[in-house]
């Protein structure tokens, strides 16, 4: 729309017709107060803080409804103005509790900012408070009644945000109270958005009520360990009698992909960390047949020694190496630097959840054709095959409702289930499990290949789209993959996104844990530049997968196996007595099924508790930080570095520490004490800030981003915590992709999150409250 | 069936057919029932419109907009439906006069609604009663089935080739949902809480059409605008306000009763002469001009025109038409609280100004009343009651303010009198008093 212009507080601004006034405000760094306003949410205009006063108009008006018009005068803070706000506190103060010393809020309240603000000190009632006792609506969700102002924004947020629609209204004038529609309990998707929106502490969460004070925490913003989607999330840390203890899980930084969003295990099923069964010392196996406590030193020298005596009598191809879908990119670059150039082997593999190989095939040389998580914000149209993101991918769902509601985008589903989201959709089409390929070929134009009930609509609409993504989840995989991108491509202003699980299963393929593919998807047997570049000897036949390995260690092809942050007994239901044979060393943060049979379990970090880079499903590249620190573990990364220190590698040719650096450190003497400093930033833009330790995974970052065109991102933006999107076109891949049967998804739901989850307390309590519950449904 | 009252300055055009029988169609029909929508049928929305606005009839609900004009702001060609609604949602203390135009004349209301229907070009009208006049939807039933029965309503009316259709709401006793568009989410079947404006009901109303909002009295009077002419009607009242009105006189009168006199009457006259004067020849106090959210007018501010300018002028509002008496036996705070009770039980909770102010004042009202008053009390309910007036989300908070600050103002020495402990009511009483208040 055209542009406006009008004057508030005396400044000319300019925004298009139609924006509302307290955004044009804001846009222009004018704070106009609201209670009820919240972005993309319905309009409620019921707290009627934001009240200003517009030249010509008789009353006060509200900002949050008024759109801006050509010539508007208006005036933000007035005397009127600022008593009108003054009044609206004292009567919602009058019924408030004043127990800000003990509220979770204090300190973060927006009634006490605004309190602050525009006082209302004096107490104008002396008749009691109405105190309504607190409510528990679920394992996570505690309502403290008579904190509650009433601005609905948990009502809103619950119902269009979400499209759950747990959380109503009371009664009426002062008993309104709000109420979950289930009567006593919510019975919703335990996404806590409802007590991250509240402005006070009315809603609060059963893992961080009267824990702490917001100021005693450290507040670290990073990236969510759990699914593909690869939230934004800050936790807040707080020492503890062994490290730093993760007490909060939110989402008070709105910039990241996610948006405001955060689902149950962003928000509070970080609880694994402070598990009391931790492994905090390395184990051995002992004569006895039992696991025992050891030095580290003990541990990886025995290691070491023993994966020694597999490679010098056996050869490298009598060892497996299984990684992990949760480590870090560097810490994966590393892994299969490590298993090539030190154990001399391509059996490698990792549990594969999505045919991320094909993909990238498929996109070779394919420009801006891989949408960002972003993408799914703007998209006027969107095509959802398979998968359940409601479910697997919770922050796509957000953002693909978001996106029908507030821009009014189309969504195109076509699943075998019935799935949630259909409620968003413009059309959708049910498929016969394995019918996604007949309906791909029917949706480039053969005819014959599917029939369905509004299938022919389903295709006449879609085939009007001038800009559209496509999601597809892993029931594409290999050549129907193929086929999907080359039916999209002949539609105009297309890009995909290839849904697969877990955090960093995308970086896990993209850095080569794969036994024929190297970093960037290269073939090993191709001519490549990573021997070249770090001195190390590849060998150029692929390995053995997964499945490969664990068969041949139970036949003893194999005689050692080296996991790292991963469960593949459990996961494949590999028989125990298999591996008795086998030399297993497990690192690990848990005595899982796997570690349990390990000859050396090393007690490893998680991604809350070291820094590096991780790639979510869709490709987007973001910087995860040290924020928890736990007594007795290692860094993936660090043990890696050491075990091979220890087997007589060259540290410094598995991690090129110290090299490339050109620091000019003179140039630093330019920024003085509370001044930026410019040089270091430079620096950073330019590769050149000295790697000086080992163990600094930044400096595997310099050498992916030399050897891995796709991962050659800006890196300034990165570094300042926002996400890059890997430039896919740049990798150079023929493939048909991986076996159908290697790909398994993980069909983790709300409340799981693989082995991982199942060390969360937080979500095996609502898992079992949700199985009681539609257990009492079904008795209804 | 409650008797019915009159007086000879009454000018009887909206209850000329009350206690005729014209609830029988055959009997309104005779009375010169359903001309007036013939008579539109045939002269098109554009005559209609003109009439409407020749008339000077202002909106009976209170607000007193112009009703032609309000017809005329529904755009013409628009893809979605358009919706005629009645809102018989009466239920402002003080006022009965829909009440019996339901009772009496149900077919004005029908008829009114095809005026309005073919004016706009509706194809279909919403009669709402309040939940508590659930007794006259039988009688309003009746009448929109003999309505449809004669061909009427339904497919092509009256033989026009024209279809109408009516169906008739009970709410579920909401004082709330007598504003416009809180009466619309409640026929909707939400929650009665009142709707962001813009967009207005003549673009976004009704199920999103374009929808236009009479109150009952308002449509009621609308066949006869068209039976008289439009200029007539207008005659008939004062400048600017064409027409009759029903009025509704209660409290110490000796006649008290619904008369229906021209726009622009006088008050004192409509109380001391058409009223009968104060009940028992005590002394008048004050009066309530029109319903309980109009600012009081004390015995000396009677000389003035019922009409919606020069009761503006005198500092209150024509509003709901129901005029309620006190003599001098009241007390001024006791019917302070007694008003503001009813706000605060009626306050949909919507918005922090009327939700906690009305309690607020409440509280602070019936501590006065009982006697735990301080003198800084009388201020902060001033001060209350100033700054919910204009900023509220709906009139609700203006309706339950406006009174308010009418008798802190002009009654302040009675408040301070309890205040002081002066105000010679018994402890016992005042007990009791509040106990009814709950």
């Amino acid at each position: 729309m055209a542009d406006v212009t009008f004057t508030v507080d005396g400044k000319k601004l300019t925004a298009p017709a139609g924006t509302l006034l307290i955004d044009a405000c804001r846009t222009a760094g004018i704070e106009i107060p609201a209670f009820c306003y919240y972005p993309g949410l319905s309009l409620q205009a019921a707290c009627r803080m934001c009240v200003v006063r517009i030249e010509k108009m008789p009353k006060l008006q509200t900002a949050c409804t008024t759109p801006v018009a050509e010539g508007m005068v208006v005036q933000t803070e007035t005397e009127e103005v600022k008593q009108s706000r003054k009044a609206v506190l004292e009567l919602l103060l009058g019924n408030h509790p004043l127990d800000c010393p003990v509220c979770d809020a204090g300190g973060e309240c927006e009634l006490q900012d605004m309190t602050f603000k525009y006082g209302a000190g004096e107490s104008k009632y002396i008749e009691t408070k109405q105190h309504r006792e607190e409510q528990k609506w679920s394992p996570v969700v505690y309502f403290d009644r008579p904190r509650c102002i009433l601005c609905y924004r948990c009502v809103r947020v619950c119902g269009e945000g979400m499209d759950v629609w747990a959380l109503g209204v009371q009664n009426r004038g002062v008993t309104s109270v709000i109420a979950p529609n289930g009567g006593d309990h919510l019975g919703c998707e335990e996404c806590g958005m409802c007590i991250d929106i509240c402005p006070v502490g009315a809603l609060t969460s059963d893992t961080y009520r009267y824990k702490t004070r917001p100021w005693e925490m450290n507040h670290v913003g990073t990236v969510c360990t759990h699914c593909g989607d690869g939230c934004k999330t800050t936790l807040g840390v707080k020492r503890s009698n062994d490290g730093m203890e993760i007490v909060r899980g939110d989402n008070r930084d709105k910039s990241g992909i996610n948006n405001d969003f955060l689902c149950i295990k962003g928000r509070y099923a970080f609880d694994f960390a402070n598990r009391t069964d931790r492994l905090t010392t390395p184990l051995v196996r002992q004569a006895d047949g039992k696991l025992a406590p050891v030095s580290w030193e003990e541990a990886l020298t025995f290691a070491a020694n023993k994966l020694n005596e597999v490679r010098s009598n056996r050869g490298g191809n009598a060892i497996g190496v299984i990684g992990s879908n949760r480590t870090t990119n560097e810490e994966n670059y590393l892994l299969q630097k490590f298993a090539r150039g030190v154990l001399g082997t391509n059996n490698i593999d990792h549990h594969r959840t999505a045919d991320y190989a094909a993909f990238a095939a498929a996109l070779k040389g394919k420009a801006n054709r891989e949408a960002s998580l972003r993408d799914f914000i703007s998209a006027p149209a969107m095509l959802l095959l398979g998968n359940d993101p409601t479910e697997q991918h919770p922050a796509l769902a957000w953002q693909i409702r978001s996106n029908v509601r507030q821009n009014r985008a189309r969504l195109y589903v076509a699943n075998h289930r019935e799935i949630k989201l259909r409620r968003q959709a413009k059309a959708a089409v049910e498929l016969p499990q394995d019918g996604y390929a007949s309906f791909i070929s029917y949706l480039a134009g053969n005819d014959g290949a599917f029939t369905g009930n509004d299938a022919n609509d389903f295709r006449e609409a879609l085939r009007k789209e001038e800009s559209l993504v496509i999601a597809f989840g892993s029931e594409f995989r290999g050549r129907d993959i193929q086929a999907l991108v080359e039916f999209g491509l002949s539609m105009p202003n297309v890009k995909f996104a290839c849904l697969g699980d877990y955090s960093n299963s995308r970086g896990a393929a993209d850095m080569g844990l794969l036994p024929d593919l190297l970093p960037g998807y290269v073939p090993v047997a191709s001519e490549h530049k990573f021997a070249e570049e770090t001195g190390i000897e590849w060998p150029k036949q692929p390995g053995l997968d997964l499945v490969q390995m664990l068969d041949a260690a139970g036949s003893g092809e194999i005689g050692a196996l080296y996991v790292v942050g991963a469960n593949p007994v459990a996961r494949y239901g590999v028989d125990p007595s298999a591996l008795k044979n086998t030399f297993l060393v497990v690192q690990d943060m848990f005595l899982t099924e796997t570690a349990v049979l390990a000859d050396v379990v090393f007690p490893a970090a998680n991604a809350y508790e070291k820094a590096g880079t991780i790639t979510n499903t869709y490709g987007d590249l973001q910087l995860v930080k040290k924020a928890a620190d736990k007594a007795g573990v290692r860094s993936d990364f660090e043990l890696i570095v050491r075990l091979a220190d220890k087997m007589g590698a060259d540290p410094k040719k598995l991690v090129p520490f110290g090299k490339g650096v050109r620091a000019d450190f003179g140039q630093s003497r330019g920024a003085q004490s509370g001044e930026a400093d410019r040089h270091a930033v430079w620096l950073s833009a330019n590769h050149l800030e000295p790697k000086l330790s080992p163990f600094d995974p930044f400096a595997i970052f310099d050498e992916i981003q030399r050897l891995v065109p796709s991962y050659n991102v800006p890196r300034l933006n990165l570094l300042a915590g926002n996400d890059e999107h890997v430039k896919s076109e740049l990798v150079q891949i023929d493939t048909t992709g991986s076996r159908r049967d290697l790909v398994l998804p993980a069909n983790d739901g709300l409340y799981t999150s693989g082995t991982l989850g199942r060390y969360s307390d937080k979500l095996a309590e609502v898992l079992a409250s949700k199985t009681t519950e539609i257990a009492e449904t079904a008795a209804d | 069936m409650p008797k019915l009252v009159s007086h000879p300055d009454e000018v009887r055009i909206i209850s000329r057919r009350f206690g005729t029988g014209a609830e029988n169609i055959d009997k309104y029909v005779e009375l010169d029932g359903y001309k007036a929508a013939q008579l539109c049928i045939e002269k098109g929305p554009e005559f209609i419109i003109n009439e409407m606005k020749a008339s000077g009839l202002r909106g009976r609900g209170g607000a007193g907009f112009p009703t032609g004009l309000k017809w005329s702001f529904v755009p013409k060609n628009v893809d979605r439906p358009k919706y005629v609604l009645v809102n018989g949602d009466e239920s402002e203390p003080g006022t009965c006069k829909d009440h019996l135009i339901f009772l009496h004349d149900p077919h004005a209301i029908i008829e009114g609604t095809i005026i309005a229907g073919l004016a706009i070009g509706a194809k279909m009208g919403f009669i709402y009663l309040r939940g508590e006049y659930r007794y006259l939807l039988k009688i309003m039933e009746k009448a929109v089935a003999d309505a449809y029965a004669k061909g009427y309503l339904g497919k092509n009316i009256f033989g026009s080739g024209i279809d109408f259709e009516v169906v008739t709401q009970t709410g579920a006793g909401a004082y709330e949902v007598g504003e416009e568009s809180a009466l619309m989410e409640s026929l909707e079947g939400k929650r009665g809480v009142p709707r962001i404006k813009p967009p207005f009901p003549a673009v976004v109303g009704l199920y999103g059409g374009p929808t236009v909002i009479n109150n009952a009295e308002t449509i009621a009077s609308v066949p006869h605008i068209f039976l008289m002419g439009g200029e007539a009607y207008a005659k008939v009242g004062s400048e600017r306000n064409g027409g009759t009105r029903l009025f509704g006189i209660s409290g110490h009168v000796e006649k008290p009763g619904v008369y229906e006199l021209p726009m622009g009457y006088n008050l004192k006259k409509a109380i001391y002469e058409v009223a009968g004067g104060v009940l028992g020849g005590k002394k008048l106090k004050a009066v309530v001009p029109g319903g309980s959210s109009t600012p009081v007018l004390t015995a000396d501010e009677l000389d003035v025109g019922l009409d919606f300018d020069q009761m503006g002028k005198a500092g209150t509002m024509l509003g709901s038409g129901g005029i309620v008496v006190l003599d001098e036996t009241v007390s001024m705070v006791e019917f302070a609280l007694r008003t503001i009770s009813f706000y605060q039980h009626e306050s949909c909770g919507w918005c922090i100004p009327c939700r906690e102010g009305t309690d607020w004042l409440k509280k602070t009202i019936g501590r006065v009343y009982a006697g735990g008053g301080v003198e800084k009390d009388l201020d902060n309910i001033k001060y209350l009651a100033e700054n919910m007036m204009g900023r509220t989300f709906c009139p609700l908070g203006d309706a339950a303010a406006m009174p308010t600050i009418g008798f802190i103002k002009k009654f302040r020495h009675e408040f301070e009198e309890y205040v002081r402990g002066n105000a010679g009511v018994s402890p016992a009483e005042h007990d009791a008093a509040l106990v009814s208040l709950g």
